[in-house]
């Protein structure tokens, strides 16, 4: 689960990592009063989307405007507000059609020494947590990666232990922060790790982390993810969710228990295992189509979910042709079938259904398909499904015309 | 011969007495399985298809002589579960619920590890040696007595893999699936191991797919160490970069953990990489064939 970032910096707060005063607002009038309850002279105002890429981003009513605005009186702090708010900022990370500004927040300011990059996530291969850290802060740290790797430290914590002392010291040392900037940097290293491990975080971001002229560590900006399978221990992180900025099919997928991720194509996928579904996807781009998703129902969906799944299919408006893809383990293709038809006839179809069944009881599968005089084009074997499932849709202008099987 | 379970492999179920783990019981015990008991705390002394249940794993060894378990407890309370299972004893854990959580999984794993005992998943469809022991929840008619060592971190996708083998005749030793979560138990190198080990196992089937870099830490390893022959499948190419494909573990994040990345690391170990999984039987027949072509000529 994403979070934005003034919720992020509200649990770093809590947990003792130094960060900036802010006030989040939902109204230019709201922005006004934030900038003079914070009393600083200047401050910066900051679109609160969930992707990344704000501040060179661009507000789609207004192409001058960046998703974060430094500002030096209430006026002007209003004014950046009421472009920000109720347009759509477009970032690298949004897409074209960028993601509608809700709130912003507004931090006072601060003064700038240097700034780095600090992370955290889970790494697999060590199992264990790994704390990154680079001089290159502000940038984005995959390019970091990918060109200077040398230019990143990294030291692996365990969770019940935390980053120890020492640690801390090998990091600054190859940062070059010397002096009391040390212990600043240690309160706010292993503060940021505790509240990973104590949150269940898959991903802990503050970019960039800021030195100012003092010396002391202070996160500019914060990015949290938190692991979905913990939540059920953190009830009270739940009320951080924000559903706007989530894609509408994507939620309804998750509260039918189906895994869905809406893609750019024209090909709907209904596929069972998540490894299955990713193959299907690549199977037919491999045969020169694209698909509009990635679906799975799971390993036990009945009909209420393949109708519910078929619905979401259908919802996408770029949808020319669906893909029904089942290896039948536990579930068996009788009732995957016969969920088909079901759907078929509740959801109503207007596009082509290319349906490939393997597996436990797929002879009556078929059989149920075959006797339903349902318009069904019916596949044998991964690649004939794909084959079939591209020419329909390109021969989808034709649709009224074609023949029942 | 086959890895880790055998026809001797005496099985437990843990949640036995559950939905998910009384249905799968009885698929096990169709299959042929030796499941000689279960394990739901509070429950001692009912029977599930006729194999007595018992409050914990330690009373549950003593009793049956146990030394493998599979696990359907909700996730929640997965981690103590095999933590349990290993504190018994056990030596093949098959965890095949999914949700776990990951920093739950950094203990257990550690652990596990310590007292060298060998976890299979979490969120996994299990481990089968075809024709003598079923541990997990594959359909079981799909596999066949045979030369192929199977392993991946799919389920439905395996069993693709596996009915494409079998439908050539290569049929398969022992089928794992390791599981879509970030941190599980076994990875792909401990399997090769045991495979390379294995006389059954002519030909070994990887099947990875997005996120992580458990495949290119595999191809190294079989560049150095495995002298039998390999072909691989990776799920995901077209999927975009920081989206979750279902799997906990299937994402491609930083720009690393990619399709290409994978393939390209498997291709230059010279493993034979199927473009497609239609194609993932026919690739181990054509690494098969490459190597007996290799050995006339030498």
């Amino acid at each position: 689960m994403k979070i934005h970032e003034f919720q992020a910096k509200q649990i770093l707060r809590d947990a003792g990592v130094p960060v900036l005063r802010g006030i989040v607002a939902r109204s230019a009038d709201e922005a006004a009063a934030a900038f003079r309850e914070l009393g600083s002279a200047v401050a910066v105002v900051k679109a609160q989307i969930h992707a990344g890429g704000r501040g060179k981003g661009q507000i789609l009513e207004f192409p001058e405007q960046r998703g974060v605005q430094l500002v030096r009186s209430a006026e002007e702090a209003a004014h950046a507000a009421g472009r920000l708010l109720g347009n759509r900022l477009a970032t690298i990370q949004t897409g074209p059609e960028g993601q509608t500004v809700r709130q912003v927040l507004v931090e006072e300011g601060c003064d700038i020494a240097r700034e780095l990059y600090l992370g955290i996530v889970v790494d697999r291969a060590a199992a264990n947590p790994v704390l990154m850290v680079s001089s290159e802060g502000g940038v984005e740290i995959e390019k970091v990666a990918a060109e200077t790797p040398e230019k990143i430290f990294k030291e692996h914590f365990h969770p019940r232990i935390g980053l120890m002392d020492y640690q801390v010291r090998k990091l600054c040392q190859k940062l070059q922060i010397t002096g009391g900037s040390v212990r600043s940097a240690a309160r706010f290293m292993q503060a940021l790790c505790r509240a990973f491990v104590q949150y269940d975080c898959s991903l802990a971001e503050i970019n960039p982390l800021v030195v100012n002229r003092r010396g002391e560590m202070v996160a500019l900006d914060a990015k949290i993810t938190f692991d979905d399978n913990a939540l059920f221990r953190h009830p009270d992180l739940e009320q951080m969710r924000d559903l706007a900025e989530e894609e509408p099919a994507e939620i309804r997928a998750a509260q039918a228990g189906l895994s869905y991720v809406k893609l750019n194509g024209n090909i709907g996928c209904l596929v069972n295992g998540a490894g299955l579904a990713m193959s299907t996807m690549d199977i037919i781009k491999l045969h020169g189509g694209e698909p509009a998703n990635f679906l799975d129902v799971g390993g036990g969906a009945n009909t209420e979910q393949v109708t519910e799944a078929f619905r979401i299919l259908l919802s996408d408006a770029n949808v020319k042709a669906v893909l029904v893809n089942i290896f039948g383990g536990i579930m068996q293709c009788t009732t995957i079938a016969e969920a088909v038809l079901a759907a078929y006839k509740t959801v109503g179809f207007n596009v082509p259904l290319v349906v490939r069944l393997e597996g436990t009881r797929v002879e009556e599968g078929r059989k149920i398909l075959a006797e339903s005089g349902v318009d069904i084009i019916t596949a044998d074997g991964l690649t004939d499904a794909a084959q079939k499932v591209v020419a329909a849709v390109a021969s989808s202008p034709l649709l009224s015309k074609r023949q029942v099987p | 011969m086959s890895i880790l379970v055998n026809r001797n492999t005496r099985v437990l179920c843990q949640g036995i007495t559950g939905k998910a783990g009384a249905f799968h019981t009885t698929g096990c015990l169709n299959y042929g399985t030796n499941i000689v008991g279960g394990v739901t705390p509070g429950k001692a002394g009912v029977t599930v298809e006729g194999v007595p249940v018992f409050d914990t794993v330690s009373q549950a060894v003593e009793q049956t002589g146990a030394d493998a378990t599979m696990i359907f407890v909700p996730a929640a309370f997965t981690a103590d579960a095999i933590l349990e299972a290993v504190d018994a004893g056990i030596s093949v854990i098959v965890a095949i619920t999914e949700g776990v959580p990951v920093l739950d999984m950094i203990h257990v794993v550690e652990v596990v590890k310590r007292k060298k005992a060998t976890l299979i998943g979490p969120n996994c469809p299990g481990i089968i040696t075809s024709e003598e022991c079923k541990i997990g929840i594959m359909p079981g008619y799909i596999h066949q007595r045979g030369c192929v060592g199977v392993i991946s971190r799919s389920g439905t996708l395996t069993y693709e893999a596996v009915w494409q083998t079998t439908n050539l005749g290569l049929g398969q030793s022992t089928c794992v699936g390791l599981g879509g979560d970030p941190i599980v138990g076994t990875s792909f190198i401990d399997l090769l191991k045991l495979y390379e080990a294995d006389p059954q196992t002519e030909a070994i089937l990887m099947i990875g797919e997005i996120g992580g870099s458990a495949e290119e830490e595999a191809a190294a390893f079989i560049q150095q160490h495995v002298t039998k022959p390999v072909a691989a499948f990776i799920a995901g190419r077209t999927a975009p970069p920081g989206k979750r494909m279902g799997h906990a573990g299937a994402i491609i994040s930083g720009g690393k953990g990619t399709a290409a990345e994978k393939i390209d690391a498997l291709r230059k170990a010279g493993i034979e990489v199927a473009d497609s999984p239609a194609d993932m039987g026919q690739a181990v027949q054509r690494a098969m064939q490459k190597r007996r072509a290799l050995k006339q000529e030498s």
